[in-house]
């Protein structure tokens, strides 16, 4: 086989089926797909077949008269009609179960910001991957902090666009365990591209499990910040340790202590005091060499003086770090 | 009137002396150019000035395909940044939509084309039509600007909040659209005009070759529509300097709002890039088969149905934005109306070449590369016009490689094959045939090479305006490289062939293809005025009398 | 100056074309209509430009109709309904000018043109007076807005002063182009000039009416039209700094409303957005968000208008100096009539602006 045709895919066009929605999409696609076909190779045969057949050679002379058929007329334009009507009322009929909410659902607070994913579950455990049960209708409750975003799991067939200034919904069961890429697939920015997580599918069991770990804050306070720096969307921005994006905000590795450089001219001292500026009013002072850096968005009332504390602590952790490889 | 422009312009009264006076030989000098009033000369001018535009364009994309051979997901092997990609894709889009695409065939070819087949000696308001010129340059200024400043990265479509935070010279670019929209419409309004009120006695509107009621359909489009672009992007740029609050949802205001109003343009839009497309395929079907159009009514007709319904589906832009479900699906609806008449189109050019005399030159291969293109591209649409498979489909590569088959696929190659059928007539040069189908052969073969790994990329869920990609996609994006390197290699051919003709080229007969319109019974290259007496109308697809003159190397009619 | 040539067209060869005639039209009629049916492209295309803005205010009148009665009150609708009747009136000069151009009154033609001109100055002086009046309260807008009630602000004329500025520096160079024709005595330079200085001095006119009338007598019953306690903040705009702390008691009934439309924030509603859950900033009425959102609208409005009017100004005076030139009778008076359709345009949108903007009651 050729890798072109790899297994990471159960068929040659789709991801894997794994929710309920996924059969009824494929199933359209794949009826679009032989209507395409059936209509496409005879325009290609007979385009080729008067190629050849009509070609100007020495001693053919085809006729110049303009001619029209009434019935060929009526009929390829009638035929396809009543095709399109059924492609049409099928779409339809998906569109609207996506759109109609079960009334018993697995709610998910989802929070898209540039760019990354934020998750919120009932228990208030809170995640940048998405954690789904198996075979239980699950509702995403999506707003942006910032521009427009959209969620989609190309597995689940499901994509909705999260537009700031209200909430979107959506829905879908998943049917299948198992680990599927979750991307953003509304323009964003920079980062656009990197704004990729995981959707883990897992069995009842395993599920309930996860929450109940995640809903716990590590005690060691470094440890904390860690967990606060990947759940509060630093990592889109800032580069930590080993992970995080490259940019557009800056790397905290080796950074406690030193003196930073203002865009405004000075220098201030990497301290807790410019940690909680940072954080709390990001536009007060740009560091140079990041003025055009998307903005910052500020995180007044998003963290407690303990959090920011823990993110401080986190930090100066990374102080002999090494930078970022580029 | 003229008070400038008339010393350059007044057509001398030698052409009965030594050398034959043409519209390209009538005046000479840089003003004669500049201040020209005479729509050949408009017309050659705009082709200089999107030709620039498509190589600049190109060269864009091809950068995008060689940034996406890796998935890039280690940034420190990357060839571009995320910001520079996310730029160079911006500029890519807005320069081929709003600088080559959009004013290509109507501006370009049209400007050229119109009056000589309309029989007039020019289009009515030629002062305007020069002034359409000028706004072009100034909005490809604009676009210059955006590109050599620190960047625009919002996307051709403007998106808001996004256009409004975003730091690039957003205000500059909308600047410029708004001024390329005034262009658009200007030329929209010359030609419909022209058409409406210059047509000499005997040419009917069902006596008008079909390029001209492609043109006509696409100027009302142009009217209509492009007027509501306007008015999109002065609220952005008044957004983000004034701060106005119809499109932020920081002040109230809806983003929704925001493709609402830019999509109620740019569908009818994708209607300008296609309609003119379509209008040349017909004439190159008929003149390269010799052979009258299948079924010109119903060609005609749904040119003007295409224009019409296109008005009504700019919501299929939208499905997953969260418009609500009655609106969908009756923008669902509607957006099937539209292939219909499309389809029609497909059918009739097949049915035009049975039992004809079909000459596979240049033009013809590309015509017919248009068809095999154009009908992929349009069936496409049909995925993404069901509901269900949209809401999958989406924001990814699908929809790009749909929209290439229909913009490229479909709009480019059928301007090519247009420049290469009216070469002769613009520029009184024979172009090498083999060099032609050369390219032509390339172009197809790398187009389908880059486009059609496309499809199933984004069946597969790889979302577009990617700048980096999870890995399992990189094979089907190595193909795609590989064919747009390919593509740009027939596109060179292309562009070389006619470069060398204009040096090398034989002196082209009158009528080297054999078509029955009225550019073909004007001298080749046309003399100033088009036509000193006002031409005899005939039916534009009759073929019967015309035959090759071996003499000359082109057709002549047969008196009857 | 051949005018009995044109009467019949020439297919010939050899075509007389009379210098009004271009080169590549047949007959005057063709030219006509050509230049006819271009206008009225034309125009469809400015309605449809217009449109647009109409859409966005339609959109958001819906969505918050409180925030449009709220604003309405900022707006004088005494100079509207001056402004309505100088357009109307100018509409009435600029049909009896077509009129004149057609029967080749070159004096009546020269007056009504420059009748509609000034006319036109007017409008835009009363314009000044309006939009100096607000910039100075605050009423800026979106994110420029300034609340009306916490901080108070009193009218600024500075803005006015500058705004005066290139209106001056036009009448004064109008008013030295005249003395230049006095003093050449040229009857074309005269014909010119004398109506650009009536405009250019027209300007200052308007601006003392509506200095008149925003700041003079006519705002009790301006401000009774206010329901519940918005009527104090219909005093904002008075200047007389008579702003009291009853602001505190009118934030109430606004609240109470907002909450209720804010249910359909979306122009286009999405039907899985429920009420309870929407996003919308649970604020006040008077703030940027929403105050400076019409603001917002009304300035792109006007603006967009007067950048019209201001066009309009210009091509009236390229019709004078033709006029002056005598160049119109009755095979050509096109550009009379195409200017003249052009004006009845943009008259025709401010009748649609006026009630739609000021008399929101
Ligand atoms: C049979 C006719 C066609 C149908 C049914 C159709 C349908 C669609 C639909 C539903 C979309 C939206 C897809 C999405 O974003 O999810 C789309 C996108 C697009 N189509 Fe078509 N289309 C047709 C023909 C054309 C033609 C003739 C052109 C241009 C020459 C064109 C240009 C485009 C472009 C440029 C986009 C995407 C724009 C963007 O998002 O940047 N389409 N088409
Ligand atoms: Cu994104
Ligand atoms: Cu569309």
């Amino acid at each position: 086989m050729l890798p072109i045709f790899a297994d990471v895919h159960d068929t040659f066009w789709f991801p894997k089926q794994a929710s309920t929605f996924a059969p009824q999409v494929d199933f359209l696609y794949d009826v679009i797909l032989w209507i395409s076909i059936i209509f496409f190779i005879p325009i290609v045969i007979a385009m080729v077949y008067f190629m050849v057949k009509y070609r100007q050679r020495p001693g053919y002379k085809g006729s110049t008269e303009a001619l029209h058929n009434t019935f060929l007329e009526v009929t390829w334009s009638v035929v396809p009609t009543f095709v399109v009507v059924w492609i049409f009322w099928e779409g339809m009929v998906g569109y609207l179960r996506m759109q109609t909410l079960p009334s018993d659902t697995e709610d998910v607070k989802v929070t898209a910001k540039k760019w990354v994913w934020s998750f919120k579950y009932k228990n208030g455990a809170e995640s940048d991957k998405l954690y789904l049960q198996v075979g239980r209708d699950a509702k995403m409750i999506m707003r942006s902090d910032d521009v427009l975003h959209s969620f989609f799991v190309p597995a689940f067939r499901a994509k909705r666009d999260i537009v700031p200034g209200r909430y979107n919904y959506m829905w879908f069961q998943p049917t299948v365990e198992g680990t599927f890429d979750l991307f953003c697939t509304e323009y964003c920015g920079d980062n656009h591209s990197g704004m990729i997580t995981k959707a883990i599918v897992q069995s009842e069991e395993e599920y309930n499990k996860t929450l109940a770990l995640l809903a716990k804050e590590p005690d060691d306070i470094v440890e904390r910040g860690k967990w606060l720096y990947e759940r509060k969307a630093c990592k889109g921005c800032h580069y930590a340790g080993t992970e995080g994006a490259q940019g557009p905000g800056p790397s905290y590795n080796g950074s406690w202590g030193k003196p930073v450089p203002l865009a405004g001219g000075g220098e201030v001292v990497f301290d807790e005091n410019y940690v909680s500026n940072a954080i709390l009013n990001p536009q007060g002072q740009y560091r140079k060499g990041y003025e055009t850096a998307s903005a910052m968005p500020s995180y007044k009332g998003q963290l407690k003086l303990e959090q920011i504390e823990a993110i401080t602590a986190y930090i100066q952790s990374l102080q002999s770090a090494e930078p970022p490889k580029k | 009137m003229s008070v400038v422009t008339s010393p350059v312009t007044m057509p001398d009264k030698s052409q009965d002396l030594g050398k034959e006076d043409n519209y390209l030989t009538h005046t000479s000098g840089f003003l004669s150019w500049a201040l020209t009033l005479d729509h050949k000369r408009i017309g050659l001018m705009y082709l200089a000035g999107v030709l620039t535009a498509f190589t600049a364009g190109g060269i864009l994309a091809l950068m995008i395909r060689l940034h996406l051979w890796n998935p890039n997901i280690d940034k420190s092997q990357a060839w571009l940044t995320n910001q520079q990609y996310n730029q160079v894709f911006t500029l890519h889009g807005a320069i081929m939509v709003f600088l080559f695409i959009i004013p290509s065939v109507p501006a370009a070819l049209g400007n050229f084309l119109l009056p000589i087949m309309l029989g007039t000696k020019d289009v009515a308001f030629p002062r305007l039509n020069l002034g359409s010129f000028y706004l072009w340059i100034c909005g490809a200024i604009f676009f210059l600007f955006s590109l050599f400043a620190t960047g625009l990265d919002t996307g051709w479509t403007f998106y808001t909040p996004y256009s409004i935070e975003s730091q690039g010279p957003v205000v500059a670019a909308t600047m410029g659209v708004f001024v390329l929209g005034f262009s658009s419409i200007f030329t929209g309004l010359n030609f419909i005009v022209t058409i409406n009120t210059m047509r000499p006695p005997g040419m009917t509107w069902f006596r008008m070759p079909l390029f001209l009621w492609a043109t006509y359909s696409t100027s009302i489009i142009q009217v209509l529509a492009t007027p509501v672009l306007g008015i999109t992007v002065l609220l952005l740029a008044a957004e983000r300097i004034l701060g106005i609050g119809i499109f932020d949802p920081k002040l109230n205001g809806d983003p929704v709002t925001f493709q609402h109003f830019f999509w109620f343009y740019s569908h009818p839009a994708v209607y300008i890039m296609i309609l003119p497309a379509m209008g040349i395929i017909s004439e190159l079907m008929s003149v390269h088969s010799h052979k009258g159009i299948f079924g010109y009514r119903m060609i005609a007709y749904s040119s003007v149905a295409i224009a019409l319904f296109g008005f009504l589906v700019w919501g299929h832009h939208m499905f997953t934005s969260g418009m609500a479900d009655v609106t969908t699906i009756v923008f669902s609806a509607l957006t099937f109306t539209v292939s219909i008449p499309s389809a029609i189109k497909v059918f009739n050019w097949i049915g035009t070449m049975y039992q004809g005399t079909v000459v596979l030159n240049t033009p013809m291969l590309y015509a017919l590369a248009f068809i095999f293109l154009f009908t992929i591209g349009g069936l496409t649409g049909l995925f993404l016009g069901a509901l269900s498979t949209d809401m999958h489909l989406h924001d990814t590569y699908f929809v790009v490689a749909h929209f290439h088959y229909v913009m490229m696929g479909g709009t480019l190659v059928a301007f090519l094959g247009g420049l290469f059928h009216w070469w002769p007539k613009m520029t009184g040069k024979m172009f090498n045939d083999f060099a032609g189908i050369v390219s032509a052969a390339i172009v197809f073969v790398g187009f389908n090479l880059t486009f059609l790994p496309q499809f199933v990329l984004g069946t597969r869920g790889m979302p577009r305006r990617y700048a980096s990609y999870v890995e399992e996609f990189q094979q089907l994006h190595q193909l795609s490289t590989i064919g747009a390197m390919m593509l740009g290699c027939g596109l060179l051919v292309a562009g070389l062939t006619l470069l060398h003709s204009l040096f090398y080229g034989k002196k082209a007969p009158m009528n080297p293809w054999g078509g029955a319109t009225l550019e073909w019974e004007c001298q080749t290259p046309p003399p100033h005025d088009n036509f000193s007496s006002p031409p005899t109308v005939g039916d534009p697809y009759d073929f019967s009398g015309i035959e090759y003159d071996p003499k000359s190397g082109g057709y002549i009619k047969k008196k009857k | 100056m051949t005018v009995h040539d044109t009467a019949t067209a020439h297919h010939d060869d050899h075509h007389e074309h009379p210098s009004w005639l271009a080169h590549h039209f047949d007959d005057a009629e063709q030219q006509f209509d050509s230049g006819k049916l271009g206008m009225w492209l034309f125009l469809v295309t400015e309605v449809l430009f217009f449109s647009g803005m109409f859409c966005a205010y339609a959109l958001y009148r819906n969505r918050n109709p409180e925030v449009f009665e709220f604003c309405s009150q900022f707006l004088n609708e005494k100079l509207g309904a001056i402004n309505t009747g100088v357009l109307l009136f100018s509409s009435l000069t600029m049909a009896w000018a077509v009129r004149a151009s057609q029967l080749k009154q070159t004096k009546i033609l020269i007056g009504m043109l420059g009748a509609t001109l000034g006319c036109a100055a007017i409008f835009l002086g009363v314009k000044a007076v309006e939009y100096s009046h607000k910039w100075g309260l605050g009423l800026l807008p979106g994110k420029f807005y300034r609340s009306q009630l916490e901080n108070p602000v009193h009218v600024d004329n500075n803005y006015l002063y500058n705004l005066c500025i290139v209106p001056m520096v036009m009448l004064i160079a109008c008013a030295l182009y005249y003395v230049y024709a006095l003093v050449t005595a040229s009857k074309f330079h005269l014909r010119v000039a004398g109506p650009m200085v009536v405009a250019a001095a027209c300007f200052f006119g308007g601006v003392g009416l509506g200095n008149y009338l925003e700041s003079g007598e006519g705002h009790s019953e301006h401000a009774s039209s206010g329901h519940h306690g918005s009527s104090e903040h219909g005093h904002a705009e008075h200047a007389d700094g008579a702003h009291d702390s009853a602001g505190h008691g009118t934030e109430e009934p606004a609240k109470a409303k907002l909450s209720l439309v804010s249910v359909d924030n979306s122009p286009i509603h999405d039907v899985l957005v429920t009420p309870a859950e929407s996003v919308t900033p649970q604020s006040n009425v008077n703030q940027s968000a929403m105050a400076g959102l019409f603001f917002g609208i009304y300035y792109c409005m006007t603006g967009v208008h007067a950048v019209h009017i201001l066009g309009g100004m210009l091509v009236i005076t390229w019709l004078i100096v033709k006029a002056s030139r005598e160049e119109f009778h009755s095979e050509y008076f096109g550009p009379v009539d195409n200017v003249g359709l052009y004006w009845h345009l943009v008259d025709f949108i401010w009748i649609y602006l006026f009630p739609l903007l000021y008399l929101i009651t």
